[in-house]
């Protein structure tokens, strides 16, 4: 990653998410947006987000892409958790409990 | 509501906004560790959670910047993580559309997922509050928060070097993710918008340049949208 790279992003990404958080605070502000536009944004995190976590779940590359137990255990407890509970931080710390628990269970079977 | 003052709106909302800090901090400082790991200088994983400051998306880009993905789809697929603030500002405008143009503008800078659920929560349960009562309740909402997600980051900076690869951090960003993800499954069509975006994320995961994620993201977009049609028609008829 040159710094260039890497700067350039962080530029792009921070005027960009800015200009989002503005855009109707800012510039027609008060004026309402048409159903059909909130409603595709409605489901944008939870269309970006499981797509984006679905391979590194499957496929890890700290294990050569091989499907892993540990991390596949961590994976399902932790979505699991935050379902039932509805609390990230809960979700956060029994998934990372698993993780740790399986990779010294298989790491000393 | 007895005389309330905007100081005292404001003071309302700094109480409303601490408990997110057990959310907040964590998750800045994996940031911070994460973004370090993967070879970000501290002035650049600073800059990164102060000025961009959307914890989602920043993952979201760190992943794809560890793969090496092209600028483009890297700067494309965080901004689509951040459209559902698009949302948040349609909707703040609608109380705060009144408040000067630079009040407005600090508002955008500071609306992060937290602050803006527990604003439009109070603004529908108390429309009497006047709109700078709304606005001290917005920036009291977000003073714990904005300064302690920058403190966190410093915070896993300063720790990430010391962090050995037996730690399985590289599975810290999944496990965030999952956990954001899970509380976002309240009806049938956030679920099935996020099926649909697994499915076809790994389908087309030998597309190049990442370009399956972002068609993956535009047809589970579609889907949810139509689920969410269809539910209301069969409760009308």
């Amino acid at each position: 990653m040159s710094d260039f790279y890497i700067w350039s992003i962080i530029a792009i990404l921070a005027v960009g998410t800015y200009l989002i958080r503005f855009s109707f605070l800012g510039l027609i502000a008060g004026r309402d947006l048409p159903d059909w536009v909130l409603r595709h944004l409605r489901y944008t995190a939870v269309a970006v987000l499981p797509g984006l976590v679905a391979p590194l779940v499957l496929w890890p590359d700290a294990t050569d892409g091989q499907p892993d137990p540990a991390r596949l255990s961590a994976a399902l407890v932790t979505f699991g958790v935050g379902i039932l509970t509805r609390n990230v931080v809960a979700a956060i710390l029994c998934g990372g409990a698993t993780l740790y628990g399986m990779l010294w269970a298989l790491g000393a079977g | 509501m007895d005389g309330a003052t905007t100081k005292s709106l404001y003071w309302q909302g700094v109480r409303a906004g601490v408990p997110f800090l057990l959310v907040v901090m964590p998750f800045g400082l994996l940031f911070g560790v994460v973004a370090t790991e993967a070879g970000l200088t501290a002035w650049q994983t600073m800059a990164f959670s102060s000025v961009v400051f959307a914890g989602a998306s920043q993952f979201a880009a760190l992943q794809l910047m560890v793969e090496n993905a092209p600028m483009a789809i890297v700067v494309a697929t965080a901004l689509a993580v951040n459209l559902r603030m698009a949302m948040y500002s349609a909707s703040l405008a609608t109380y705060l559309g009144d408040a000067p143009f630079l009040t407005r503008a600090l508002v955008a800078y500071v609306n992060v997922d937290q602050s803006y659920a527990v604003a439009v929560n109070t603004f529908e349960d108390r429309p009497d509050l006047t709109t700078p009562q709304k606005v001290g309740y917005f920036f009291g909402a977000v003073t714990p928060i904005v300064p302690m997600w920058i403190v966190a980051t410093a915070l896993g900076v300063w720790l990430g070097e010391g962090i050995p690869p037996s730690m399985a951090l590289d599975f810290a960003v999944p496990i965030c993710f999952l956990a954001i993800i899970a509380p976002m499954m309240r009806t049938l069509a956030h679920m099935l918008a996020a099926v649909t975006s697994i499915v076809v994320a790994l389908l087309l995961a030998g597309v190049p340049y990442n370009l399956g994620l972002l068609a993956a993201a535009g047809t589970a977009m579609i889907v949810g949208a139509q689920v969410e049609v269809w539910q209301d028609q069969r409760t009308r008829r």
